[in-house]
């Protein structure tokens, strides 16, 4: 699934990354535990969760994700957009909760393969 | 015999935000190296919890890495309080953090489990009131 499908399901506001909206990514991961998705992340590009905080972006960066989707509409701080520009990551924001925000792109064909390690 | 290639960091222990600077720094370092992924990603995670952890608990510390020919080695020096029961710290889920961690995402009693997971050994030592120095090794 390409980012910008994963825009249009949820309905989402692009922070940054505007130019990467092409990638394809083919599995995602949704938490506000960041030690759990370092456990038990292996594949997923994408990672949703309601948690803001540097650490965020720092721990999809760890796990080579490559999109961060925020959702209930919260917003990362400046410095996380910043360190998110450098990582080259797509930063996206929705007003969907996790489980119905998840629930779209699975059901949209984005699976969660490759959690366990 | 080759030299090792060496890093150090000082972990800043004030600054919750800033924590896995380090580890962001290795990773890079690594991937000029032309280390693969999949060792590159056991590192800078291992080193990236280890580093969170020193915050967490130590108030910071040293942090180095090592590239030899066989072997990445990772070693965390702190002066914290160190740790009371190894083998309770090293059980997922026993935490001794604080609730305002845990709402930032960490401190869940993965950290130490997750060092070990992405390394090929891990050795701590540490005493109650001297600190933790762990080290980890990731076979090349």
């Amino acid at each position: 699934m390409k980012i910008s499908e994963i825009k249009a399901l949820l309905d989402a506001e692009v922070v940054c990354g505007e130019d990467m909206l092409d990638r394809e990514v083919y599995a995602a991961c949704g938490s506000d535990m960041m030690s759990d998705v370092l456990a038990y992340v292996k594949d997923q590009a994408v990672l949703l969760t309601g948690l803001v905080n540097t650490q965020v972006v720092r721990t999809a960066e760890m796990m080579d994700m490559v999109c961060i989707v925020f959702v209930r509409s919260k917003s990362p701080t400046e410095e996380m957009v910043s360190l998110a520009r450098e990582s080259g990551m797509v930063l996206l924001k929705t007003r969907k909760r996790m489980y119905e925000a998840c629930g779209r792109l699975y059901a949209g064909g984005l699976g969660g393969n490759g959690a366990a390690t | 015999m080759n030299e090792a290639v060496k890093f150090h960091f000082r972990v800043d222990g004030d600054d919750f935000t800033s924590a896995g600077q380090a580890s962001v720094q290795v990773k890079k370092s690594l991937r000029q190296l032309g280390i693969s992924p999949e060792i590159i990603r056991k590192v800078s995670i291992a080193m990236y919890e280890g580093e969170i952890n020193m915050v967490i608990h130590a108030g910071g510390g040293e942090a180095d890495v090592l590239i030899y020919e066989n072997r990445i080695e990772i070693i965390l020096a702190d002066h914290g309080p160190g740790i009371a029961n190894i083998e309770l710290a090293m059980q997922e889920g026993f935490s001794t953090a604080p609730d305002n961690i845990r709402s930032l995402g960490f401190g869940a009693g993965m950290g130490l489990p997750n060092m070990k997971r992405y390394s090929d050994s891990i050795k701590i030592d540490s005493e109650v009131g001297r600190g933790t120095t762990i080290l980890m090794t990731v076979n090349l």
